[in-house]
């Protein structure tokens, strides 16, 4: 049981971290759910990959530095740390490619990694549907077979920035005579501005416009952006959400620097004898700690070749609920400046309200803790 | 870095862990509970066996170092058990005494404890974590006590109370009087690292009696059928457990990390979670066991009445809380 970092991970933060005092924008860029924010958002990643820190733990053929997971974890705290700015490609990053380095040929990872890796290709996920979320197996959209490829037809929706991305992933049903849904799925790569494809942004609840529902009319995908077998779309898609997923969308660096935040609030302008708020920020300072540390325990398992599973569900409820708690705690704080559009915590507070929904909603994943952790019997949802 | 423990650290768990599930402990508690110490007195010398006592003195005295992350993957596995008894105490009492380096103090009880020979219960100054009452010191053959002032005396353990935990006997060590074993700055000092350990232990124990509370009651919930089907099947009931078992997972690391540092907002962190991760395992466990979990008769009582005292022992979460923000608190 050890918590010291090695010389040679002391030697990577420091780049790290001197890297980023010298990069990281001293203005904020402006929100990356806006049109504007989007492009800006853009050229940071191209800068953050000019030096090779966009995607640090992927091999170094597609732009990374082929870092452990513990370096990863590193690199984030510093990020985070030096108020650097949002990840505009967090979701190609996270969710597309690992699945992309453990089922896509070797034709496929060459030629879509590096341009996710630079932000000059930007992807949005196509999961969910109109009548599909939770239950996302029960999907309609669907893939038909045709010369050189497939034509998608049917109706994506709740994807974020996908008003302002380049392309798309998710499952399409190609096998619609199935004996159960989640057979006869297909994971596969689409282009945003491809003929048949149409956009419609979807005003968020913190205004911003870049949700979006994905109409499809028999967009022609061709075979090359199939990624594994036909047929075999949920699989593909499961096993990396149960993976590292789980780890890497929300890294602890996030909130520690976060809490670092709210601390420094309650220093400035808490009131000593409020014990009640005083024990809120003590435990969002609590809780940023036990999040890394379960962390560092969950990358110690992984380096020992153990599997995180349905883990991540644990890791997902969390932070989520966390990231609110953390949130609401500051405006609380703030007073009467809580309700300030332009404050410093206005938008991440209403940004956390969404956590507990995307990813899968916390209630879904109670049900996966307590049925693959606890062994409990599945039963009606 | 690697943050788990080692296969020997595991290895050393595991050992305790067979041995007190081979020990019929619920027995145990029981008669503890009714003033006969006796069986506990014989599972203390079969504990002291596997070494763990000596991981709370130094080798001068028969001990290993003090090593605090064994010794806490020791003490999860004593509240895992229900373990009755000053267990913490004397395990503190050891630590006092190996700060203070007073080599005639050392010599005379560190070997004692070390080898299991008998109990030792303490009460320290608040400041340094401590409450009024010396846990079990009808049971204990030495009651410690530091005064404010920093004087440590053998004091007389005074009239006993009972806690809302029948296993757990309460009383408060008269002020005067009893022989004046040290005293001065270094008595503080020793006191305040030992509260710190103390602190640090409970957090531990709370966290095995919050994964004693949640094993029992999956094992409950998966057997007990109502309107057809397991009640663990019902989502109302998966949710309250994977929140228990939520609170648990991330009150793990916090307890490694206090272990390894025994900084003070370390440890008051670990202290905090475990203890409310135990509270809220005690809690949902009463629940799901529906009216049976309301009985003496059923052994999960003794795990349910020490959820609540151990919260609060050797730091409340408000005191707690306060610890972790100390260098922070505007003044």
């Amino acid at each position: 049981m050890d918590l010291t970092e090695t010389a040679e991970t002391a030697a990577f933060r420091a780049e790290a971290r001197a890297w980023l005092a010298d990069h990281v924008p001293s203005s904020p860029l402006p929100s990356l759910e806006t049109r504007e924010g989007f492009a800006a958002h853009r050229a940071w990643e191209a800068r953050l990959h000019a030096d090779r820190w966009s995607v640090v733990s992927w091999p170094e053929e597609y732009g990374g530095r082929g870092v452990d997971l513990v370096h990863w974890l590193v690199f984030e705290e510093e990020y985070w740390a030096a108020g650097a700015p949002g990840r505009v490609s967090q979701n190609g990053i996270s969710l597309l490619a690992p699945t992309l380095l453990d089922h896509a040929t070797a034709e496929q990872r060459a030629r879509v990694l590096p341009p996710m890796a630079s932000g000059e290709v930007i992807w949005a996920q196509a999961w969910s549907e109109p009548e599909a979320g939770s239950d996302l197996a029960s999907l309609t959209s669907r893939a038909v077979r045709t010369e050189g490829g497939w034509l998608l037809s049917g109706q994506k929706t709740w994807s974020s920035r996908a008003a302002f991305a380049d392309r798309a992933f998710g499952i399409f049903r190609t096998g619609p005579d199935t004996p159960k849904p989640h057979q006869g799925l297909t994971y596969l790569m689409f282009d945003l501005r491809a003929p048949g494809v149409t956009v419609r942004p979807i005003g968020r609840l913190d205004g911003k416009p870049a949700f979006a529902e994905i109409f499809l009319d028999e967009v022609f995908v061709p075979d090359q952006d199939v990624i594994g077998e036909p047929g075999q779309g949920w699989r593909i898609a499961m096993s990396t959400t149960g993976n590292e997923r789980g780890l890497t969308l929300r890294s602890p660096g996030r909130f520690l620097a976060a809490a670092g935040r709210l601390t420094a609030l309650w220093h400035a302008q808490g009131e000593p004898a409020d014990t009640a708020l005083r024990d809120r920020v003590a435990d969002a300072v609590v809780g940023a700690r036990a999040y890394e540390l379960f962390t560092w325990a969950a990358a110690a398992r992984f380096a020992a070749g153990g599997a995180a599973g349905a883990e991540s569900s644990l890791n997902k409820v969390f932070w989520s609920e966390y990231d609110i708690a953390l949130h609401e705690t500051a405006l609380d704080l703030l007073g009467a400046d809580a309700e300030r559009a332009d404050g410093e915590w206005a938008e991440p507070w209403i940004f956390s309200l969404a956590g507990p929904v995307y990813a899968g909603t916390n209630e879904i994943q109670r049900d996966i803790i307590a049925e693959r952790l606890l062994g409990l019997p599945k039963g009606r949802r | 870095m690697r943050f788990l423990p080692t296969d020997e650290q595991s290895d050393f768990a595991r050992t305790l862990r067979s041995l007190l599930g081979s020990a019929q402990v619920p027995a145990v508690v029981r008669a503890w509970s009714d003033g006969e110490h006796g069986p506990g007195h014989e599972l203390r010398s079969r504990l002291a066996a596997t070494g763990l006592f000596a991981l709370a003195a130094p080798e001068a005295y028969e001990g290993a170092g003090l090593l605090a992350p064994e010794l806490s993957l020791g003490f999860v596995e004593l509240g895992r058990a229900g373990m009755p008894g000053p267990v913490v105490e004397s395990a503190a009492v050891s630590v006092l005494l190996s700060e203070l380096g007073d080599e005639a103090l050392a010599k005379r009880f560190l070997p004692g404890l070390v080898a299991g020979e008998a109990w030792a219960t303490l009460t320290l100054p608040g400041g340094s974590g401590g409450g009024p009452y010396a846990l079990d010191a009808d049971a204990a053959a030495h009651c410690f006590a530091v005064s404010d002032a920093g004087e440590l005396r053998l004091a007389a353990p005074g009239e006993v109370l009972r806690s809302t935990d029948p296993a757990r006997r309460l009383s408060r060590p008269a002020a005067a009087g009893g022989e004046l074993l040290a005293a001065g700055p270094a008595v503080t000092r020793a006191a305040a690292v030992t509260g710190r350990w103390a602190r640090l232990l409970t957090a531990a124990q709370c966290l095995g009696v919050g994964e004693a509370l949640l094993a029992r009651t999956v094992g409950y919930v998966k057997q007990r059928t109502q309107f057809g089907a397991p009640i663990g099947s019902f989502q109302a009931v998966k949710h309250r457990l994977a929140d228990t078992l939520l609170a648990l997972e991330f009150a793990r690391p916090l307890l490694w990390a206090a272990a390894l540092s025994t900084a003070p907002g370390d440890v008051a962190a670990a202290k905090l979670r475990c203890g409310e991760a135990a509270y809220r395992a005690a809690m949902t466990a009463l629940r799901l066991h529906g009216a049976v979990g309301y009985t003496e008769e059923l052994d999960l009582s003794l795990w349910l009445r020490k959820a609540r005292p151990l919260r609060d022992a050797w730091g409340t979460p408000s005191a707690c809380r306060a610890e972790v923000l100390r260098p922070v608190t505007p003044g």
